[in-house]
């Protein structure tokens, strides 16, 4: 066989050389020791179907991955479609930066002192995160906001050891909760730990404070508070909900969108314990769900900070002259250190990601992150405001929303998968049918719409949502 | 001669000016702010406190980044043989494609239809890597090696419950020599953990493992080769002791680098595994992730009334093609899966990274991937050996695969010269060092893992170094505390760093303590 590019010794001269070094006639006398009951033979797993067996060129592959491609749908404006992810515009930037090999092909800063720049850039993520949440310290990441959240949950179980209730809002994100309950499944299983839900009001979609009133106790461990909640609402009433729960002395959780910082208060100042987030709208795209980045923050306490998860990188200085430098620190949670009794299990994370936001947020600065909100703010708003104006029943709940936003068709008695295919006839994706994860909101579906929609991207929906249902099926 | 780019780049908050701007965001036309109006946010919940970020200029935020990358070290600068990490070549080709539009404007709910060519690659990679593996079933949910544990963990917990043992299955075995997130991953999924000491040659302790095993043991997690870069040689016998008090066999695929197209764990016996794919198929680490971690397991019979197997406990979403209506779509893998473990379906980039990579090399790459990693791990002891302070402990003669641990322990004792010493040593040949202190069981460890990406010049080079670093710890043991001259700072005060006076991780809470301690010592 050929050298192979990636294989720099996979010469017969350069093999030769190594074979004869170390006295051998076949490569197999290094595999000696595998038992024959399970050493694979080479013909057998020549014949295995990995890749298309044999070695290709990049040009073969090139085209092979374009041809697969190309089978894909190209929509012709950005998806509508939110719920934990939405489309938002990556500055060439940041695309560049992370793309260079001294970032991207570096592993973990085990080694400090030349790997100097890659701390500082995650040393300049935790901080900058830290201001846009007002919270005081921050990981190096989670694997992404659902990740994250759950983690804050255990790591509330063990700040919180002698309580045994979780409260989640019936209103957070159900994605975000199914990785919960798995996260949280052996502790449930085995009685340690119950999750009991908040109901949701109605009328405002918000979180029902009568019903956490009711529920909250000195056995509560933590409440979690979703803002914007999963309908896109905006939790008015946040402040009031800290008030009732710090009054039991249980941790709050809040879960944050990075980009509604610039007009929501935030949750430093809404007293939060812990913060979390999907950090996903801040310079990453959508990539079908990866290499996102789980935001994980808490306010400045020993308590919190001894069971905190994740990497943290900090401030050091050099033992020779004290210079400024950066390094790992407080390792001494972490697996590799503390093994079984370790505050996570993570090792791998999301720091390229975090970088990503780092530079987003070096961009973007205090006045570009208040413009990008409210510019979000202005377009989901003019979204609705044109679907109202148009018959079609935009934002079913009396709070304000950010974003994101629920449509309902019940009362024409269209199903929503009808509207759907018409769209996407004409390359226009829609939102995410709810009526699976919430059934009492029947036909209802939640649009999302951010900078990357352009004013004649909504008013060619709008139009589109009412032909379609002109001409749109009967319920199915 | 090496020296490494030096800024003394001021942080982000350090640099800027008023009113600066990096990024506009696009005006809204008056028609939107006529329709629209004011800001109807209730004063409550409105922020009034600005966040506290600096203002540059596009120009100053691309140069500061610049910088720093400048003052980092990856593969593409040069070897990075850190043990257990795998830090081969990340072909450009997979960045390239993995950048496609086409797949990074996806957003992970979109209507399957429109995906499909994506969906079709993503099945092909499900199943080369059960093929790899010989596994049945993988799922692509996980988002690294640790997550993958974790969901192997929640798998053998709900394992156990179906088949109505989950009172008396208590412990997960786990060997001295395992990666820290084997037992932190345990212990997540509610077990306790009990370790089980290696022989002198390297192999689990057969004794001390069924000195242990009783019908309490839920499950066993190892790597194989081992983190001591040996092939289990006994993994028959082993998976036989666990199988027959119906634990379940958990493979850490951290290590699959060495024995690709040689062996295959689902062919060992294990019925769980996890493949990193940051590791062994070509993604890039990005300075520690994202990653992604495959789960795969045997499609072990678990209920026959029921008809429940492994499989339908696996994490996530299943990509599966619909014969009839000639598609690919996504399930759930059944009511009894563990759930998902992330949002969505998975770490796609890495993923597609990992897909790129086994069609460059198909089977007979791979297998040659794994000859020249074993090729270069074997060659490298050869060079060093007899290097005086310097051993080679377990299995002395026995073969390494993907990786080798010395030990430096003699080093030490003759002149106080530490592994970490060592390390530091090589950083200022232009090297990344080894893995150090890790696995625990070997004392004053570096733990070497070339890959098959590195050449043989520097492989030479790499033990040349080694060679020197010893000769002058013997002439001169005061020199390598000095160590590193060449990087962008010299050796970094890890202690103090660390001493709750100072820990400062981020710029806010530096600032709070910097005004506490104002009349002190400054940090
Ligand atoms: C032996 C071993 N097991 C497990 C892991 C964890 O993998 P990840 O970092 O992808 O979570 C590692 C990674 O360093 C490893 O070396």
């Amino acid at each position: 066989m050929d050298a192979h590019p990636f294989i720099p010794n996979s010469s017969d001269e350069i093999r030769k050389k190594i074979m004869e070094k170390l006295g051998i006639k076949s490569v197999d006398e290094l595999f000696r020791d595998i038992p024959s009951s399970v050493r694979m033979e080479s013909n057998k797993w020549d014949e295995l179907d990995i890749g298309l067996k044999k070695p290709l060129s990049e040009i073969e592959v090139k085209r092979i991955v374009s041809e697969k491609l190309g089978k894909n749908k190209q929509l012709r404006i950005p998806p509508f479609l939110g719920g934990g992810a939405a489309p938002h515009y990556v500055p060439a930037v940041i695309k560049y930066i992370i793309s260079r090999g001294e970032f991207l092909t570096s592993y973990t800063p085990y080694q400090p002192e030349i790997s100097q720049g890659i701390l500082q850039a995650i040393f300049e993520y935790q901080s900058l995160m830290a201001e846009l949440l007002d919270m005081d310290i921050v990981n190096a990441s989670m694997y992404d906001g659902a990740s994250a959240l759950a983690e804050a949950l255990l790591m509330s179980m063990r700040v919180n050891k002698n309580r045994r209730k979780i409260l989640l809002p019936s209103n957070m994100n159900p994605f975000h909760r199914e990785v919960v309950m798995t996260y949280l499944y052996p502790h449930i299983s085995q009685g340690r730990v119950i999750v009991e839900d908040i109901k949701y009001d109605p009328v405002t979609g918000l979180i029902d404070k009568e019903d956490l009133k009711e529920k909250i106790s000195k056995d509560v461990i933590a409440v979690y508070l979703q803002n914007p909640n999963f309908f896109g609402l905006i939790e008015e009433d946040a402040n009031d909900v800290s008030e009732i729960v710090h009054e039991y002395k249980v941790l709050f959780i809040i879960g944050i969108e990075p980009l509604s910082l610039g007009l929501i208060k935030s949750p430093g100042e809404l007293g939060a314990d812990i913060a979390v987030g999907e950090g996903q709208p801040l310079g990453l795209s959508l990539n079908f769900g990866s290499s996102y980045l789980g935001i994980f923050a808490i306010r400045d306490d020993p308590k919190l900070l001894r069971q905190m998860p994740g990497r943290l990188i900090g401030l050091a200085q050099t033992i020779e002259g004290g210079e400024r430098a950066f390094a790992m620190v407080l390792q001494t949670r972490e697996q590799h250190i503390r093994r079984s009794k370790a505050t996570s299990n993570i090792c791998t994370n999301e720091a390229l990601s975090a970088i990503a936001s780092a530079i987003y947020l070096s961009l973007l600065g205090r006045k570009g992150l208040v413009k990008l909100s409210r510019h979000i703010y202005y377009k989901s708003h003019y979204a609705m405001k044109m679907m109202r104006k148009n018959g079609i029943r935009a934002n079913i709940f009396n709070a304000d929303f950010f974003k994101e936003f629920t449509v309902s068709f019940n009362e024409y008695n269209i199903s929503y998968q009808s509207i759907h295919e018409k769209l996407l006839e004409k390359g226009i994706h829609g939102g995410l049918y709810l009526g699976k994860l919430y059934p009492e909101l029947g036909e209802t579906a939640l649009f999302a719409f951010t900078e990357v929609h352009q004013k004649q991207d909504i008013d060619l929906l709008v139009q589109s949502i009412k032909k379609s249902w002109r001409r749109g099926s009967r319920y199915v | 001669m090496f020296r490494q780019a030096k800024w003394s780049e001021p942080l982000i908050f350090e640099l800027g000016n008023n009113g600066r701007e990096g990024f506009l965001v696009p005006e809204l036309e008056k028609e939107i702010l006529d329709t629209v109006g004011e800001i109807h946010i209730p004063e409550k919940i409105r922020r009034t406190k600005e966040p506290e970020l600096p203002m540059l200029s596009e120009v100053e935020v691309i140069r500061h980044y610049t910088r720093l990358t400048e003052m980092s070290y990856g593969v593409d600068n040069g070897p990075v043989p850190l043990g257990s990490c795998t830090m081969k070549y990340n072909p450009r080709i997979a960045w390239e494609i993995a950048s496609d539009p086409r797949i990074t404007e996806i957003h992970p709910l979109q209507d399957i239809r429109t995906i499909q060519g994506l969906l079709e690659m993503l099945y092909e990679l499900q199943k080369w890597l059960a093929n790899i593996t010989g596994m049945d079933y993988c799922s692509l949910h996980p988002a690294a090696g640790a997550h993958g544990e974790l969901a192997g963990i929640l798998m053998i917990r709900k394992y156990h419950e179906l088949r109505g043992n989950s009172e008396k299955k208590k412990y997960i075995i786990i060997p001295d020599s395992a990666h820290g997130t084997n037992p932190a991953s345990a212990a997540m999924g509610g077990y306790s953990v009990i370790e089980v000491p290696s022989s002198k040659d390297g192999n689990i302790d057969i004794d001390a493992l069924r000195s242990v095993v009783d019908e309490s043991v839920a499950g066993l997690m190892i790597t194989n080769p081992s983190t001591l870069g040996l092939f289990e040689e006994n993994i028959v016998e082993i998976a036989n002791i666990i199988h027959e008090v119906d634990g379940l066999l958990y493979y850490d695929g951290a290590n699959l680098n060495g024995i690709m197209g040689y062996a295959r764990p689902g062919d060992m016996g294990f019925d769980i595994a996890h493949i990193n794919i940051h590791k062994t198929f070509g993604a890039p680490h990005g300075g520690g992730g994202p990653g992604a971690g495959p789960v795969c397991v045997k499609d072990k019979m678990i209920d026959e009334d029921k008809g429940i197997s492994l499989k339908d406990l696996l994490p996530g979403y299943l990509v599966e093609y619909d014969e009839e209506k000639q598609m690919y779509y996504l399930k759930k893998p059944s009511e009894y899966s563990i759930g998902a473990l992330k949002a969505f379906f998975g770490n796609t980039l890495p993923l597609i990274w990992g897909y790129v990579y086994i069609l460059m090399l198909g089977a007979k790459g791979l297998r040659m991937v794994t000859e020249h990693a074993v090729l270069n791990t074997n060659y490298f002891n050869k060079l060093i050996e007899n290097t005086q302070g310097l051993e080679l402990p377990y299995g002395k003669d026995r073969p390494r695969k993907h990786e080798t641990v010395i030990s430096a322990e003699k080093l030490y004792q003759d002149t106080g010269v530490s592994a970490e010493d060592i390390a530091k040593g090589l950083l200022d040949a232009g090297f990344y060092a080894p893995t150090i202190y890790f696995p625990l069981i070997v004392k004053e460890a570096l733990m070497i893992e070339f890959t098959e990406s590195e050449t043989l010049e520097n492989i030479e080079k790499y033990a040349e170094r080694i060679k020197d670093i010893v000769k002058t710890t013997y002439s001169n043991p005061d020199e390598p505390k000095k160590w590193p001259r060449n990087t962008a700072v010299g050796r970094i005060d890890i202690v103090k760093a660390n001493h709750p006076k100072y820990v400062a991780p981020t710029w806010r809470v530096y600032l709070k303590k910097l005004k506490r301690y104002s009349t002190g010592e400054k940090q």
